[in-house]
Order: structure tokens, then sequence, then C-alpha cells
């Protein structure tokens, strides 16, 4: 098979013009006779469901969650990129655009990049006239601030709720849209299965989790924005909720799953304290705006963090990268806290903690602004340690955050299943080997309000004048029946050990030999633990009630079943990637001063892997990257 | 640390609940309220009885999915939801009072989970501005003074989990409502709509069966995200105008 990306002709700066230009367009008497479904209600989800159903489209969302308000972009926390230059500072499209590819450690896609970065400041204004309360000046202007891997401030953000905001933005444009009769809301409802006719993408069936009934639903597209994979290493900063499984079974029925081994691995969180903890909090990367991080120089040094004088502090990301100092991207920062820790020098229980110490900040600036900037992280962080950040610095160290591995997707944002599309997280298309802050915001809404709404019709104008698509095809039925044996097959092992053991066991050989540092004989050894793991899952594992009714304990054994399967791909791909780059730091291949070691002239590809039946290895497609517009270079923030 | 816990327990909408003791045996003070029910439902499943179930997502206070009353309290002792309360708040060997939302319009359908979808409805009438994607001005366009943009910010960080109306006597949500019409109506960008707002959210508050408030700021007390009952003077205030404007057939 081969992926053709679709990328329009013409010069960089031209193609999504040219594109929109050319594009297949579906005249407002037919739209309303397609049915969209779009699985998800995060910004992807929702921004997508509500502008579809504006333009006319029959839109039905679901989620599993209680309400489309509560999908995990609502805890985001920093803020949202875009390309404004309201700061006067020397931003432009095509500098948000090489900020994004470099940090990405030229693994995206140029094209789509530099299509984000365009619609980066439609975002905005779209955002404000939906009442996003961005922070403001006292002249009434919008304000900015820095994130890491870009030297100019060009970062919206609503406190440290951002992604809270931009959510609920979209939610009530999705509310709207409800009310009006043209989305058709499905809470607290699962998708369990992906149903293909005829080799298109033509309806899902799903699990109502407070009855249990599972049901089929058709449409005339499918656009999974499902959200990424980081909860497979059990502890993340990622919601509970969160899984693998909308995408895997889309995988399973034959969609290519790109890039699985790129993971972000945020550097500022608070660190792990027991294994009674379900998952870690993230301390925004906006805090190192005015946070220092440092560890003390000397080895094993546990005098309290005060009573180390200056000279005795190495401040390691203003050491190492002058340039960016603290605002470093975070695959560097974070393997940079990683190397401190591994030589001695961690703070805190087990050694596993860096300082992010803002007292400089409080004495350039005083406490209140300190406080009006980041009030309700340092409350959080208190709450969580019994810390104060005002008065002893923060302990922080790396977690996994993000994903930006995915399914395959070309331009259009469909997969090669015809009429599969994928949005936000869900897909891999534009962060390539490592995103930087504030840009997960960014591509969701993008995603959402800006490229579906365009590039939807490409498939759509191919399927005028078929059979219309109803639940009562074979197809259906067939897949449905899949589905319940599943799920009866989950109810029947009858075992004595909770789901969570082994989610937790998952998550510590990933984290353990799929994290920061991969190496050849950690990853083969990883790939034969995640075996045995999920054969005695399948023997051992205590699904306690029925599948007709409320049952949580069911819901989270589908998901780490998918979890089970997803983790060993992982780790294929981590070792089929013989380089270092961005999130993905293989140990063999890096330079004399310990940074990422590329190897354009093999690897600079997306890796895409397609299913090919139980037992069997998946077989590998890679799709080239080419680059007209960048060069590239050895990725450099000194 | 030991505490006795007294859970409710209700096995559907439909049967009736009760509650029921259970020990909640060696437990690490770092450990949060949330985290402490996973280790008790974890043991639960291991004996081969049914966990409880409780609903979670986020675990960071900001999504609203939590929906527990501990002794009493919705949400829990502390500012923030119920994920953010932490055992080291208790003492070692309490009796804790852990129930779902009581509220008539957020019926429960099973043990601590209740369904909110009446919120939703709300929302759907009116908690919104209506605009179109691709048609805005330049986000610059229009100037919103600073301690506007504040006081908007202030209203919007309602995440929406209900505990106003299940700390209210009266089973108000005029929190949650006068929280998004405060929000929307305080900006330039909702005033066409303003007195719709008000008048159709209201309504649809009405509908779903919640009270009105009459002043016990037991909502401003519980609420996880600060919201002040001062956008209640808000919704009231533009409530009065919208009803007002349709009376005399004003243009709105």
């Amino acid at each position: 098979m081969i992926l053709d990306a679709k990328i329009p002709a013409g010069p960089l700066e031209q193609k999504w013009t040219n594109f929109k230009n050319n594009a297949k367009l579906i005249n407002p008497a037919n739209k309303r006779k397609f049915n969209v479904i779009v699985v998800g209600s995060g910004l992807a989800g929702a921004s997508a469901a509500a502008t579809l159903a504006e333009l006319g489209y029959q839109v039905d969302c679901f989620c599993f969650q209680d309400s489309a308000r509560r999908a995990h972009s609502i805890a985001a926390q920093g803020g949202i990129n875009a390309a404004k230059n309201y700061q006067n500072d020397g931003d432009s499209v095509w500098r948000l655009f090489y900020d994004t590819i470099k940090g990405g450690d030229f693994r995206a896609r140029e094209a789509n990049v530099y299509r984000l970065a365009e619609v980066s400041r439609n975002i905005i204004d779209e955002c404000v006239s939906q009442g996003v309360p961005f922070a403001r000046e006292y002249g009434g202007e919008l304000t900015n601030r820095s994130f890491g891997g870009a030297q100019v401030s060009r970062t919206f953000y609503a406190r440290g709720q951002t992604g809270q905001q931009l959510l609920l933005g979209a939610y009530s444009a999705l509310s709207a849209q409800i009310g009006l009769g043209r989305v058709q809301m499905h809470e607290h409802t699962e998708m369990l299965d992906l149903v293909l006719v005829n080799g298109h993408a033509k309806g899902i069936v799903a699990r109502n989790l407070i009855t249990g009934e599972i049901k089929s639903h058709a449409a005339d597209t499918v656009l999974l924005c499902t959200g990424g994979y980081g909860n497979v290493f059990y502890l993340s900063t990622n919601a509970r909720g969160c899984n693998v499984t909308a995408t895997w079974r889309a995988y399973k029925r034959g969609a290519a799953f790109a890039n699985p081994c790129y993971t972000q691995i945020h550097p500022t969180c608070i660190p792990v304290a027991g294994d009674y903890q379900s998952k870690l909090t993230l301390m925004s990367e906006s805090l190192r705006n005015d946070g220092r991080v440092w560890v003390p120089k000397k080895k094993g040094d546990n005098r309290e963090p005060q009573d180390i004088p200056e000279e005795e502090r190495d401040y390691y990301l203003e050491r190492k990268y002058p340039s960016y100092g603290n605002l470093a991207p975070r695959d560097i920062s974070s393997r940079s806290a990683k190397e401190a820790c591994d030589s001695g020098r961690g703070v805190g229980p087990g050694g596993l903690g860096v300082y992010l110490d803002f007292s400089a900040a409080i004495q350039r600036l005083g406490r209140n602004t300190i406080e009006e900037r980041y009030g309700n992280l340092f409350e959080m962080y208190e709450n969580i340690t019994g810390e104060s950040a005002y008065e002893r610095p923060m302990r922080i160290y790396p977690a996994i955050h993000y994903t930006m591995g995915g399914l395959w997707v070309d331009y259009n944002l469909m997969s090669n299943i015809p009429g599969l599309h994928v949005l936000g997280e869900a897909n891999f298309s534009d962060h390539g080997a490592n995103r930087l802050g504030a840009s997960a915001l960014m591509q969701g809404l993008a995603d959402g309000y800006f490229v579906i709404p365009n590039t939807l019709g490409e498939y759509l104008s191919t399927q005028f004048g078929g059979p219309k698509i109803t639940t009562d095809l074979p197809e259906f039925k067939k897949t449905e029946e899949e589905v319940r044996e599943r799920v009866n097959k989950l109810l029947s092992v009858k075992g004595t050990v909770p789901v969570d053991t082994f989610h937790r066991e998952l998550g510590l050989i990933l984290w353990d030999k799929c994290g920061m540092a991969r190496t050849e004989a950690g990853l083969k050894e990883a790939i034969a633990e995640i075996k045995a793991l999920r054969e005695r899952f399948w023997k051992e594992v205590c699904v306690p009630g029925v599948g007709a009714e409320l049952n949580q304990s069911l819901e989270r054994a589908g998901r780490v079943a998918d979890f089970l399967e997803f983790g060993e791909l992982m780790c294929l791909d981590a070792l089929t990637r013989e380089e270092s780059c961005g999130g993905h730091f293989r140990v063999e291949h890096q330079t004399p001063d310990g940074e990422a070691l590329r190897h354009d002239d093999t690897f600079a590809s997306v890796f895409a892997w397609l299913y090919k039946g139980e037992g069997n290895e998946p077989e590998l497609e890679r799709e080239p990257l080419s680059y007209e517009a960048v060069h590239l270079a050895t990725r450099s923030y000194k | 640390m030991n505490f006795h816990l007294r859970l409710w327990r209700q096995k559907s909408a439909d049967t009736p609940g009760r509650f029921e003791g259970i020990e909640a045996t060696n437990i690490t003070p770092d450990c949060s309220f949330l985290e402490m029910l996973d280790i008790v439902n974890n043991r639960l499943i291991t004996d081969g009885k049914e966990p409880i179930a409780f609903e979670s997502d986020c675990r960071e206070g900001i999504c609203g999915t939590c929906s527990l009353v501990i002794n009493g309290v919705p949400q829990g002792p502390g500012r923030g939801a119920a994920c953010q309360v932490y055992m080291r708040k208790f003492k070692d060997g309490e009796t804790i009072f852990v129930e779902p939302f009581r509220a008539g319009s957020f019926p429960i359908l099973k043990d601590l989970v209740v369904n909110r979808s009446a919120y939703e409805r709300i929302m759907r009438a009116g908690g919104f501005i209506s605009e179109h994607t691709g048609g805005a001005p330049d986000a610059s366009a229009i100037l919103i003074p600073k301690p506007v943009a504040d006081k908007a910010m202030d209203a919007a960080a309602c995440i929406g989990c209900g505990a106003c109306a299940a700390a209210c006597p009266n089973s108000s949500a005029m929190l949650f409502v006068g929280a998004k019409v405060t929000h929307l109506n305080l900006l330039p960008q909702g005033q066409p709509e303003a007195k719709k707002r008000a008048r159709a959210m209201v309504r649809a508050m009405d509908e779903e069966g919640f009270g009105n408030c009459s002043n016990y700021y037991a909502c401003e007390a519980v609420c996880p995200a600060s919201v002040s009952a001062s956008v209640i003077a808000k919704l009231n205030r533009d409530y009065i105008k919208g009803e007002v404007s349709e009376a005399v057939g004003a243009i709105d």
C-alpha cells in the first residue's frame, strides 16, 4: 500500500489557499443529507461537531463522560499559540511554522504545519467572538506570554485555565447546535468498534455506559477526535478515562497507526510520591517564564534549598542552553532533569526531582504579580504536596503528558480507510517527534474549526448516489456481535486480580523501558514482558458485575485490554526507529554531549503500522518526509 | 491511617439506597480521597465483592466530574473539587460519610453517580453567543478593559459540577446559571443576546425543577471554582430586564 499524503501543489505559502480555491464543495441542500459521526467532544471534537452542524450537516457526537464539557482538553493550563504578532516582537506565520517544525525535530509534515501556523490567527479571532476571556492589558488589548522553544511571546492565555476556557467556548457552540436540533449528543456512550461497509468507514458500535446497551450508529463518514494514548503509562497527566480504544479499534480494522513511539514527557510535573497514586499533576510550562530550574552541584546534597548558597547551585538549563535557558523545549528539559537525577543530584524522596525556584521572580516582581500569574497553580501544588512554593522552590519531575503519534492521516485529515477522519491529538500529523508548549490547543481547534470543514467535501463529494447506509446492514450486525463477544469474554475470565493492577504493571514496564531513554535490549525485554502480562490478564483479571448495567470495572477492563496490545506496538516502533529524535531518545544514538542524534538519510519518514491479524507482526509502511522549504538542521537551543 | 466509611449504596435509579459501613485500613496520609476509594474498591474486587461506583476523570479539579458529598459537604472539605481532598485533612480513626449529590433534578444512577443532564439542557437554552465559525473580526478589534475581562473570567471559571445545587436548601442552580450569564453578559460580544440569554436560561432552569435563590450562600461556600454569589445578583438584574423587555414588546 502506498500512503499518499495528498499534499497540494504549489509553493508552501500557497498550498492551503490553492487547496481551498479548488476544494470540492457540497451545496447546502446536499449537506443536510449527509450524516457525520464525531467521536469525542474535546477541542477537536466539539469544534468539528459545532462547525459542521453550522454548515448544515447532520451530526451525531459521542463522549464517554457525562457531559461534552468534561473532555480532557479542559485540563490544559498554559495557553494557545498564534502568529498574531500583537507584541511586535518579530513573530510571523513563517516563524511559528519554523519553530513547530524545528521543535518537532524535523519529523512532521511541512505542508500540514504551515497550514496550522496560518490558521492559528483565525482561531484567536473565533474564540474571542465566542466570549473566551483571554488575559488582557489595562488598555483592553490581548496580552501574551512566551513558551518553550520560542523566542517570541505568542501564547494567548486565560489564567492557568486556557484549555478550560477554549473548551467551554467550543462546548457553548456545540450546545447551541444541540439546542437547535442539528447535533444529536450521546453522552456516557463509548465507541467500542468501527464499522466498515465495502471498505469505507460508515459507522460505529458504542456502549451506553449507564444501561450497558450495545448499539450501532450509521453515518456517511466518521471523525475520530478521541485524544492521545498517554494513559498506556498508567501514571500520566491525562484524565483517568483517556484511552486508546477508539483509535486502536480503527487500527485493527485497517487504519495505519503512525509513529506510536513519539510520546511527550513533560518536564514540570509534581513527582511521584507512592504506589497509591492514580495520576500525576502537571505544573504548567508557563511557570518556566519566571521559575528557574536547578539542582545542587554536589551529589547527595540534602540541605534545605534555602541553605544551599547560590554558587553551589547548578542552573543546568541556563548553563547548557544559554539562549533559551529555562524555556528550552520539553523533550530537552525533561532529558536534562533525568540526567541531573541520574547523576545523583536529584532532590526530594528517592532523588527523583529538581527545583523550580521562584524566589528571584518574587524579588523582582513582587509576590502579588506572581500570585496573579500563577496563583491557582501554586495553590494546587500546596494542596498536593503540603508545601508552599512562595516560600520554598517547587519540586518537579518529568511525566508523560501528550502523544504525538496517532492514526495516520493525509492532508485532508483522512486516514487510509476511506471515510475515516482523525482530528486533534488522535492523529499524528503536526508535531513530529516533539510538541511545543501551547500547540496542542492550537492543533485541536485548527483541525475542528478550520481544516475539516474545508476538507470533508473531498470525501463526501464521492459519496453521492450510493444506497443509504443503515444499521440494518449485515456489517453492523457482525461488528456488534464481535463487540458483545469481547465484552462477554472480559466478564467471563472471573479471576481475582483487579484491572488496575495490570494497568499499573504495564505502566511500569513502559516507563522503565520505553520512557525517557530507550535501548534495544530494554525494548525487546519490554515486548516480552507485555506479552506475558497480556496472557496473565486474560487468565486472572476480575471484572465483577454484568454487562447490562453501569459497570466501571468493565469499562476499564476494555481499555486496559487495548492498552496491553497497543503498548507492544509502541515498543516495536521505538525498536525499529534506530535514531533519536525529539521525545524518542535511543541511548545508542546520541551526540558526544548527550543530545539526540538523528539519522536523516534513513529515518526522515513517518512509520505507519498496519494490522495483519492476531499473532502476526504488523506491516511497516513508510511515508517519506520531503522538505522543500526548510533545511534539515541539527536542532540547537544553545 | 484507618477510617470507618459510611458509603451510600444504591443499585440503580429506581431502587432504594442505604448507607453501608466499609473499613478503609492502612491508608497513607498523602493519598487523595479518590485514591483512598480506589484502594477500597480494589480490595472489594479481590474479596469478590462489587466495588463502589463513583465518577471522576481529570483528578486535578477542573473537569467537574466529581459528584461526592463528604461528611455532608458537596465536594468535601476545603476549596476545590472532591478529587483535591487529601486524607491528611482527616483524623485517624474518623468516621466519614460519603453520599452522592442530593438534588431532585440530579437523579441518582448508581451508588455515588448522579445524572446532571439538567445542566446540559439549561446550557442549550442560552449558554452561548450565537456566531458562526469564520465570521469573527480580528481579535484585537474590540478592546475589553482588564477589570471586565477579569470579572468575566471569575465567572467563567465555573466547572459545571453541580455542587451549588446540591448544597442549596432550595436546590437552586442559580450560581451555575448566574456564572454563565455573568461571563457572557459582561463581555461586549455577549450584548446582542444578553436579555434573551438570561430569560431563556432561567426558564429552562425552572423547567428542570431547580428552586430559586433565597440568599443562603451555601452555593458560594462549596463552589470548587470560588464563583461569587454576586453572579446571582447580576442574573436577577438581567433576567428582570429580559422579562420586562418581552412583556412590553421591546426590541431586545
